[in-house]
């Protein structure tokens, strides 16, 4: 297994996280809800969710674009992008490039986001998965780049947007530039809208901080995996300071669901499915529109011979 | 003031309590204020002042964080830190500015938006979001200033400007120092080292192409409220008299504002880029954004 794990650096799980399948050999995966043992097939074949409790095992970021594209058609963006050090900093004797290293290192990614163009089921798409095993997903400069490059591409190539998004919050490294992330992807969404391009947010386990309350959350439609954790402030952090009890399912999915905050709910293996009829509908109305777009007209305007 | 300051003794004076609060610069700065309140879903949040008003010859409108001078005020309005429903009342007033094309003030004096099973379950994070997504194309001039702490997403949420200026003494950044040394030496003492690292400082922010003017303090603000007001008012004028001049001939003026301010954004941001174009299926990036990795 640890033989495998080095070939295929961008497909395991990090190996110290709680949530990573706990393998006693290689054949069975035991899930850390429910502790019951699964043939390690059949968890692949049920795309890492837990056959008896339904728990939904984090994805890499390269298991999640399989999961959801047509095989092969992923090409990757920016690949190239890597953090700078704008700060200088470092904290208990660790540096962030060091600590960029480990990351690298660990995730088998170059940085906390992945950015490419694909296809689903023949439908093609702009897509950006968040890594969390690089950084905890945090949003610093290069994650905000590729995003507003993704974006702007979508743009000049008329394509729906997918983001898959799983964040600790902020990159404390890189602590006023990690900041604007959350003003500049925003704004470049803004952009997409005016275009009247769909943004499809999929929020995956954990969600927190200046990616929910960015990006993410202005999106036209925002679907949750089961039981996954989205909130702004981490539980802890509100318990610490309201001293009060969290009440039952505070800031699962479930819970935001009943809330408001979210459109829907979306298992695992209807994911891709539920995605791909929105793509549709999407798609039909562009070819059909009820109204004239408002930037169609305006770009009707800028046109030499309009 | 002495360029001596270390960045937590900067952090102690953006934070004391008898620091000018916006409800000081507004009484000050703007005449025939009218407050205004709710955010029409739910509540009123004293944490965030709204309101129109006169700013020396021109019709405004001013939101901003409102700390108090005690602990009784400060108790009164949460310590500046609000729920969705100030954010919400933010964001109608950010329309209402738009509607009858009056610019926007922000006064910017927050540790933070409040971390509370209410605000969560009432969305915290989209009533920013929402603001973040409505000012990026607010078709009026919009100004921002720090006259305080700027504590993360919860002072972004009415700040991302045409303009954002920063008292010599005030601070931006995406944690508080407390919270960045908890997680990060697992241990709050560190709370002055790390707010040197995280370059919370309004010399740092302008240093970095974020803020686009420091207004000095020649003795902190406290203790000369009314001049440090009268600069901010000065600095806010300027700038607004430059926004105005960009927007007199019409909608083509918003548009070009409404590009720099995109662009402003867009910049913000440092990466290292390989630069093998065989990387790059699509081609080359957007003309714009190679020339930013520095």
């Amino acid at each position: 297994m640890r033989e495998l794990f080095r070939r295929q650096p961008r497909f395991t799980s990090e190996p110290q996280s709680e949530d990573s399948p706990v393998v006693p050999d290689d054949l069975w995966v035991k899930c850390p809800r429910c502790r019951e043992l699964t043939y390690s097939r059949e968890f692949e074949r049920e795309l890492r969710v837990c056959p008896r409790c339904n728990h939904h095992f984090r994805l890499t970021a390269a298991q999640r674009i399989a999961m959801l594209t047509d095989p092969g058609s992923f090409v990757e963006w920016d690949a190239g992008l890597e953090a700078a050090d704008p700060l200088g900093f470092a904290a208990g004797g660790e540096s962030y490039p060091d600590k960029v290293a480990t990351a690298k290192r660990k995730s088998g990614t170059r940085e906390a986001l992945v950015t490419g163009s694909a296809r689903l089921d023949g439908r093609p798409l702009a897509l950006a998965v968040a890594e969390f095993g690089f950084m905890g997903a945090s949003m610093g400069s290069v994650f905000g780049e590729k995003l507003v490059r993704a974006i702007e591409r979508a743009i000049e190539q008329e394509l729906p947007l997918v983001t898959v998004s799983s964040s600790g919050g902020a990159r404390m490294q890189e602590s006023p530039f990690s900041l604007m992330q959350m003003a500049k992807t925003t704004a470049a969404l803004a952009r997409l809208g005016e275009a009247r391009l769909p943004h499809i947010a999929v929020l995956v386990d954990p969600c927190y901080g200046g990616v929910t309350a960015s990006y993410t959350t202005v999106a036209d439609v925002i679907i949750a995996e089961p039981g996954a954790m989205i909130g702004f402030a981490g539980p802890r952090v509100i318990e610490q300071i309201t001293r009060q009890k969290l009440p039952e399912g505070f800031q699962t999915a479930e819970f935001l669901l009943e809330h408001g905050m979210i459109d829907l709910i979306a298992p695992r293996r209807s994911l891709r499915a539920k995605i791909a009829t929105l793509l549709d509908h999407y798609a039909l109305a562009r070819q059909r529109p009820a109204r004239r777009p408002a930037v169609a007209a305006a770009s009707a305007q800028e046109a030499p011979d309009a | 003031m002495p360029e001596t300051l270390s960045a937590w003794e900067r952090v102690l004076l953006a934070r004391n309590p008898a620091r000018p609060h916006t409800q000081d610069y507004v009484a000050d700065l703007i005449s025939g204020f009218v407050e205004l309140h709710g955010d029409r879903r739910f509540g009123d949040d004293p944490a965030l002042l709204g309101g129109i008003g006169t700013f020396r010859g021109r019709a405004v409108v001013v939101v901003g964080h409102r700390k108090g001078a005690n602990t009784q005020e400060n108790l009164a309005h949460n310590f500046g830190m609000p729920r969705p429903e100030g954010y919400r009342k933010a964001l109608r007033l950010m329309q209402h500015a738009e509607k009858f094309g009056m610019p926007l003030i922000a006064f910017v004096d927050t540790p933070g938006a409040e971390p509370g099973i209410g605000s969560e379950e009432r969305g915290q994070a989209v009533a920013i979001a929402e603001n973040l997504l409505a000012l990026a194309s607010l078709r009026v001039p919009t100004l921002a200033v720090v006259i305080g702490e700027g504590g993360s997403g919860g002072a972004l949420a009415i700040s991302v400007a045409d303009r954002i200026l920063m008292l010599e003494n005030a601070i931006y950044a995406v944690a508080s120092p407390e919270a960045c040394a908890t997680i990060l030496w697992k241990d709050v003492s560190k709370a002055p080292e790390a707010a040197a690292t995280m370059r919370v400082t309004a010399a740092d922010l302008y240093g970095f192409g974020i803020v686009d003017e420091v207004i000095p303090e020649p003795v902190p603000a406290h203790e000369q409220p009314t001049q440090t007001i009268q600069r901010v008012g000065d600095a806010l004028e300027r700038h607004l008299a430059e926004l105005e001049a960009l927007v007199h001939d019409g909608d083509a003026g918003i548009d070009a504002l409404l590009a720099a301010r995109y662009q402003k954004y867009r910049r913000i941001g440092r990466w290292v880029e390989e630069t093998d174009p065989t990387r790059h299926p699509n081609g080359p990036v957007p003309s714009h954004a190679a020339d930013q990795a520095r």
